[in-house]
């Protein structure tokens, strides 16, 4: 493993300010990730910038305008809190399935974010939830929505010298429900071969959708926002003619590769399949119906 | 469950703390990366970027001026081996290609073949250096399909490979192959046995490469000290298979080598062969200092011996009634870059389940372009089972027959001779399945839709081989026994339980210590289900020469003659009702001569071999091909259960080692012969999440050759569970699975194929 310097500022100008010094600077929140990408050599970092203890970066804010999550906020701390179980249950549902309790001790939603892997299990459900990115350098600060943060495998919008500090989202309307999945071959401990997270608001009689977010996870270079499948929905009364709509819509955009984790007809049935299941569930909690998901099956 | 009136033990069959349980749980064991030694360098292995290539020209002249960088070695620094065969514990190893294995001589054979390698202050420097390390390599094309490595065109990976024909055939061709090996078994009139059969299915089957999975990575630290005498420290399932194949491939007298073992995590039979132990030592005699080499996960996959990948063509012939009539089979393994896939034990086992009036074996050992392949638990067997088990269900569903009673008519049973001649004695095949037919899993209802059960048995020899103790009687009352075998299973206790039996005291008297090779007696290695068994009866046999010394020791304190005085029930017996314990006695050893010193060794017995029959329940999620694993019993012919804790350890391991083999678990190549999956992340073994409890029926049907009735128990049930959860799954999905791993996509175009025939 490769010699880097590490710094810890106590001040997010402090931090900025390291950001924009060295030539290579990653940030440093839980490190799941980046410590295994320097000890493998796919990055090579000169400097670490621990960004854990930023206030700015630690916020779990739940209010009636929203929710602002700090970028360094571990997933137990996502996974402990009632508003976001209750509001923001898609979130929720990718926290608890990223690694096991161990790494949800360490690892960040905003890093899962930053390492912007297609199959990233938290930003199919950012999308859904309408998740805004709050990007700071020290020249400023700018706002990108969380479906065009993504450009490549391993590649985002994030320039030198920039930091994720904190996610925005969106206040949720009364009778709204989300949920994430993901298929694995195994029933834990796995990279997604498909995942897809799904929102959807309902009308007053709970039967036909007001309005739905829906993102697909490990069917292209980056996560995406399926706004075809959502748009079959909305105004529809939820039935299985929605349904397959929504999902002929879904797998038309996805253009998975064939891997060791599935070929990429597999993967695209995967889709239709997961989507219904993941629709259904959101739906059922939109409606306040008991849920319980029991991940990897 | 018993199913014979066994006599009652004190010790056996009790479930006392093991002995390197605190260790253990503290974490204060010491394990092979936990070696610490002033001067210590680190060294790391640069290994080849293709999976077939000659080997030009290696420069490491970049390398050796980097700051920090002790020595560079390279397979010049290994002495030449010629043409030499060598008995290695376990069968003769081909002493040219183990040390072109272990560092690559003028080909590589395989993506991760070692090539050179580096001592430096730090790891880190090391792997520095290994990138300055200039390799040319004319790159050529790989083979990494048995078949097609089997066919005339194919490119051949090893020049002085001829195939061996059983019985030396003539007509052997002299041309350099693939194919190193060629085994037919006959017995009966096998066309004669088709002919009289009313069913004849004849099914492919196709394995994939399967690693062993052991947590812990290989590791050696060697020192090689100014005179000559090397010792190195490493985890091994056998310390003197270690030191004999060191000293073999660095030509140095074994009896300068001392191999000291750490504690082990996990082997599986994936650490009898040796990869760093001459690189760390070929490293520390250049440099005069300890080297200490730790494989990284990659080179672990990629670099040691998964088991093989296989072709298996089975037909099977059997009457309406359900009698088996004839078979023939067809195996091909893959051996990996050198010679010696386990396609003999796979022939031997394919039908060794049964007593086939009528049948054939062919079967062939292929090199291809990958990592010489290695023991794992049942070699060869579990790729058979799969096979022959999976037609057997499939001829059991097309006759509307039980499949249990199928096995019940048809099963291996006392004085059946096996299709590779030996003849079966004592063996509890048919109990097996009794067990399994009786158990209240097999008798209950499924639970719901999508779901399927099915079952399969499986067969492993076991081995005998030798093994040594030293037992030293304190004289408050304890013992020590010294012994050479690696205790992967709770073997310390198991062993230390033995001993106890026979002296009539308890295990916790006796503390078991694994010591270094200069320390014990010969012992083969941990493997081949053998070590409760041999080393078990070695202790045995150290507990009898202790009481023949006790009878001595108290015929002289009471001043009778020694053969008026026996040793029973944990004390001496004397006339006139003259008694001690052997406690009692222990106290008086220092006013009768001083220690008692019981020596032991196991070297002539053999075992019956081990069957096991499984059953499983598995619901197939329709829409993704997905496989839950719901209850799983096991039921298995142990013998006796030494400690039953750890015996129904091994038949839940092996089993859950079998459902990952059956699920998951593959090599994935691609074409260049790169493994893209040589981490945990993507290799993927179950998790807690992915199996249920496993139920286990202790079958104890004793080996008359052990004392105590020992049989191995820890390689069979890897065998059956590939095919029971196939058949499972065929009775769940209406899918006939013939390809390992069975993962959902696969299985989803198996559910695609069936909807599109209807």
């Amino acid at each position: 493993m490769r010699d880097f310097d590490y710094a810890v500022p106590s001040t997010l100008t402090d931090a900025l300010a390291l950001m924009a010094g060295a030539s290579v600077a990653r940030p440093l929140a839980g490190g799941t990730d980046l410590i295994d990408h320097v000890r493998t050599g796919r990055l090579a970092p000169d400097l670490l910038v621990d960004i854990k203890k930023l206030p700015e970066l630690n916020r779990l804010e739940a209010s009636p305008s929203g929710l602002r999550l700090g970028a360094s906020v571990p997933c137990w701390k996502v996974i402990a809190s009632t508003e976001i179980s209750r509001d923001y249950t898609a979130l929720v549902d990718s926290c608890r399935i990223i690694g096991g309790i161990q790494i949800q001790n360490r690892a960040s939603v905003g890093g899962n974010l930053c390492n912007s892997g297609p199959a990233a299990d938290s930003i199919p459900s950012l999308i859904a939830l309408g998740a805004q990115c709050v990007i700071a350098s020290k020249d400023g600060t700018r706002e990108v929505p969380v479906e065009a943060f993504c450009t490549g495998p391993g590649k985002n919008v994030l320039q030198p010298g920039e930091l994720l500090v904190e996610l925005k989202f969106p206040a949720r309307a009364v009778r709204s429900g989300s949920h994430y999945r993901r298929f694995i071959p195994r029933n834990e401990m796995d990279i997604a071969v498909v995942g897809v997270g799904a929102s959807v608001t309902l009308d007053e009689s709970g039967q036909r959708i007001t309005d739905a977010r829906i993102a697909l996870g490990a069917v292209g270079p980056t996560p995406l926002l399926a706004t075809d499948a959502a748009q079959a929905l909305i105004g529809q009364a939820f039935d299985e003619v929605a349904i397959a709509k929504s999902v002929a819509a879904a797998k038309a955009i996805a253009t998975p590769i064939s891997d060791m984790r599935g070929t990429a007809e597999y993967r695209v049935h995967l889709v239709g399949v997961l989507l219904a299941r993941v629709l259904k569930a959101a739906v059922a909690r939109a409606r306040g119906e008991t849920f319980t998901y029991q991940p990897g099956h | 469950m018993s199913t014979n009136g066994k006599p009652k033990y004190k010790v056996i069959g009790t479930r006392p703390i093991r002995h390197d349980g605190v260790d253990k749980v503290t974490g204060r064991a010491k394990y092979g990366a936990d070696i610490r030694l002033s001067g210590l360098l680190h060294g790391i292995v640069l290994r080849s970027p293709h999976a077939h290539a000659r080997i030009v020209r290696i420069d490491t002249s970049r390398a050796e001026a980097l700051a920090g960088v002790r020595a560079v070695v390279t397979a010049a620094d290994i002495p030449p081996q010629g043409d030499r065969m060598v008995e290695l514990g376990e069968g003769a190893v081909n002493m040219r290609h183990l040390s072109a294995n272990v560092l690559a001589h003028d080909k590589v054979l395989y993506k991760g073949h070692a090539v050179a390698a580096v001592a430096a202050d730090n790891v880190h420097i090391a792997e520095e250096a290994c990138k300055l390390i200039d390799v040319e390599y004319e790159v050529l094309e790989p083979v990494l399909d048995v078949l097609k490595a089997m066919l005339p065109d194919a490119p051949v990976l090893n020049d002085d490979v001829r195939t061996d024909v059983m019985g030396g055939s003539p007509a052997a061709s002299d041309r350099p192959t693939n194919v190193a090996r060629q085994i037919i078994f006959t017995k009966g009139d096998v066309q004669a046995g088709f002919a009289a059969a009313d069913v004849v299915l004849e099914r492919e089957f196709r394995t994939g490469t399967v690693h062993q999975g052991y947590i812990e990575p290989h590791n050696a630290t060697a020192m090689w000290n100014a005179n000559g005498k090397v010792t190195v420290w490493m985890s091994t399932q056998g310390i003197f298979t270690a030191r004999q194949q060191t000293a073999e491939l660095m030509r140095i007298p074994v009896a300068d080598v001392k191999v000291v073992p750490m504690e082990i995590g996990g082997g599986f039979g994936g650490k009898i062969s040796v990869y760093l132990p001459p690189v760390a030592a070929a490293l520390s005699k250049k440099t005069g200092r300890p080297v200490k080499v730790i494989m990284d996960r990659s080179a672990v996959f990629e670099a040691t011996g998964p088991t093989p990948a296989s072709y298996i063509k089975i037909k099977l012939g059997v009457t309406r009634d359900g009698m088996i009539t004839a078979g023939d089979a067809y195996l091909a393994y893959e051996a990996g870059a050198f010679p010696g896939s386990p396609i003999g034990p796979g022939c031997m086992c394919v039908f060794s389940c049964y007593d086939f009036p009528n049948a054939r074996v062919e079967g062939y050992d292929v090199c291809v372009n990958k990592p010489r392949s290695n023991a794992y638990r049942a070699p060869g067997s579990t790729n058979a089972a799969f096979a022959i088990e999976t037609v057997v269900d499939e001829v059991c569903q097309q006759l509307g027959i039980d499949p249990a009673d199928f096995r019940l008519k048809n099963g291996a049973k006392e004085g059946v001779r096996r299709v590779d001649g030996p003849v079966y004695s004592r063996i509890g095949m048919l109990e097996t399945v009794e067990a399994i037919k009786a158990s209240e899993h097999y008798q209950s209802k499924l639970a719901g839709p999508n779901q399927g059960r099915g079952i399969a048995s499986g067969y492993w020899f076991n081995i005998g081989l030798k093994s040594a103790v030293t037992a030293t009687v304190g004289y408050d009352g304890s013992v020590t026994l010294i012994e050479g075998s690696t205790d992967i299973g709770g073997s310390r206790t198991s062993i230390a339980m033995q001993l106890a039996e026979t002296l009539g005291i308890t295990a916790e008297q006796v503390t078991p210590s694994v010591v270094d090779t200069d320390s014990v007696g010969y012992t083969d290695v941990t493997g081949g289900s053998r070590v409760t068994f041999a080393t078990g009866i070695a202790a045995i046999e150290a507990a009898r020469d202790i009481q023949r010394q006790l009878v001595i020791r108290a015929a002289e304190l009471w001043e009778v003659d020694p053969s008026t005085v026996t040793y029973v029930d944990g004390g001496v017996s004397g006339p006139d009702g003259k008694r001690m314990t052997f406690e009692e006695l222990a106290h008086k050893l220092p006013e009768t001569g001083g220690p008692v010193i019981g020596n032991g060794t196991s070297g002539k017995a053999t075992q019956a071999g081990a069957f096991g029959t499984h059953c499983v329940d598995v619901e197939v999620d329709p829409e993704t091909g997905k496989v839950q694993v719901l209850r799983y019993t096991v039921a298995q012919d142990v013998g006796t259960a030494i400690h039953p804790s750890y015996v129904e350890g091994q038949l839940q391991g092996g089993a859950v080692q079998g459902i990952g083999w059956a699920l998951n678990e593959e090599y994935w190549y691609d074409d260049k012969g790169s493994m893209r999956n040589a981490t945990y992340l993507d290799y993927r073994i179950p998790t807690c999440y992915d199996v249920p409890m496993i139920d286990t029926i202790l079958v104890e049907v004793p080996d008359p050759q052990h004392p105590y009735g020992v049989r191995g128990v820890g390689e069979v049930p890897i065998c059956p569970p590939p095919a029971a959860i196939a058949n499972a799954i065929a009775a769940a999905a209406g899918v006939r699975m013939k390809q390992l791993p069975m993962s959902p996509p696969r299985i989803m175009s198996a559910i695609w194929e069936r909807d599109a025939a209807k």
